[in-house]
């Protein structure tokens, strides 16, 4: 399922926000279950699965890493985030020095400012690794995609630990 | 979910955490990660002229089987020459602490931190 063509969208990884929702409530209106109370079983079946597609076609083209993964995957790769491991060693190392500083926060004098610095890293570092994905992935070669399918795995790394810095700075709160 | 006894065991009494120098000429270091998760491992090993592996050391910032995998690799490579650490698969690790299937990941992560490790252990020797 292309779901690019699902929202009449232009296939790519910059995308108009506004008209993906817009399409989003026009797709949902149409295959809502209540126009569907007087029709058959199999009709009203098609219309679940047909939700169920569009609401998951919303998400993935909403996030821009799940985007990433679904261009990818139209194209042929597979990020096979379960069983491919990630070697960078400076990009590990880089990772470990984070998770280092979100351990240590608990302990710091002004933890409120070490994690704003965090959030501005963290941002810089994105922005980095998605400025470099937009560039693979309008490239017209197998091996530049392949090379995207990595910088996706950096922003998977990255969204855990925006989480682990979320839920640091909540335990600060409490 | 569920943590078999073997993984609580290792996550509540992890083995071997730490570091070695790693400026000692007989210190290899693996580091892998799990974009799955967002998991990142590392793994020393201490490996003596003979190429038996002396001793073992990891850091892990990960879930219980993660560490309980890293945990559970540092204790099965002591003592064993690099061909022995080499043939440890994913599946072993995931059959002793009785891992579920969405775990399996993690005991991947801790064969490729050995290969990793070992990988730079042949170039050191290379050099």
């Amino acid at each position: 399922m292309n779901y690019f063509e699902l929202f009449n969208l232009p296939q790519g990884f910059d995308i108009d926000a506004a008209a993906l929702a817009e399409t989003y409530r026009e797709l949902q209106r149409a295959v809502h279950p209540d126009k569907f109370a007087a029709a058959s079983e199999q009709e009203k079946l098609l219309a679940v699965s047909r939700t169920a597609m569009v609401n998951d076609g919303f998400q993935t083209l909403k996030d821009p890493v799940r985007r990433a993964e679904h261009l990818l995957a139209l194209k042929g790769v597979d990020i096979r985030h379960e069983t491919q491991t990630v070697r960078d060693t400076g990009f590990l190392m880089q990772q470990m020095e984070w998770r280092e500083a979100l351990e240590d926060l608990a302990q710091a004098r002004d933890p409120h400012r070490e994690i704003d610095a965090l959030y501005r890293s963290f941002s810089a570092f994105q922005t980095d690794v998605s400025a470099r994905l937009r560039q693979l992935l309008q490239s017209d070669t197998e091996q530049d995609w392949h090379t995207a399918a990595n910088e996706v795995r950096k922003l998977k790394f990255m969204a855990k630990l925006h989480q682990e810095l979320e839920r640091a700075e909540d335990n600060l709160l409490d | 979910m569920a943590y078999s006894e073997k993984v609580i065991d290792h996550y509540e009494n992890p083995r071997n955490v730490g570091s070695f120098d790693k400026n000692d000429p007989s210190v290899v270091t693996g580091m892998v990660g799990a974009p799955a998760c967002g998991d990142v491992m590392k793994l020393q090993l201490k490996i003596n002229d003979a190429g038996i592996i002396e001793d073992a050391k990891f850091k892990t910032y990960g879930c219980g089987s993660a560490i309980a995998s890293s945990s559970l690799v540092t204790e099965w490579v002591k003592g064993k020459s690099i061909e022995e650490a080499a043939a440890i698969k994913n599946t072993d690790i995931a059959e002793e602490l009785a891992l579920p299937p969405v775990k399996i990941h993690c005991s991947i992560l801790a064969e490729d931190a050995i290969k990793a490790a070992l990988e730079e252990y042949k170039h050191k020797q290379a050099k």
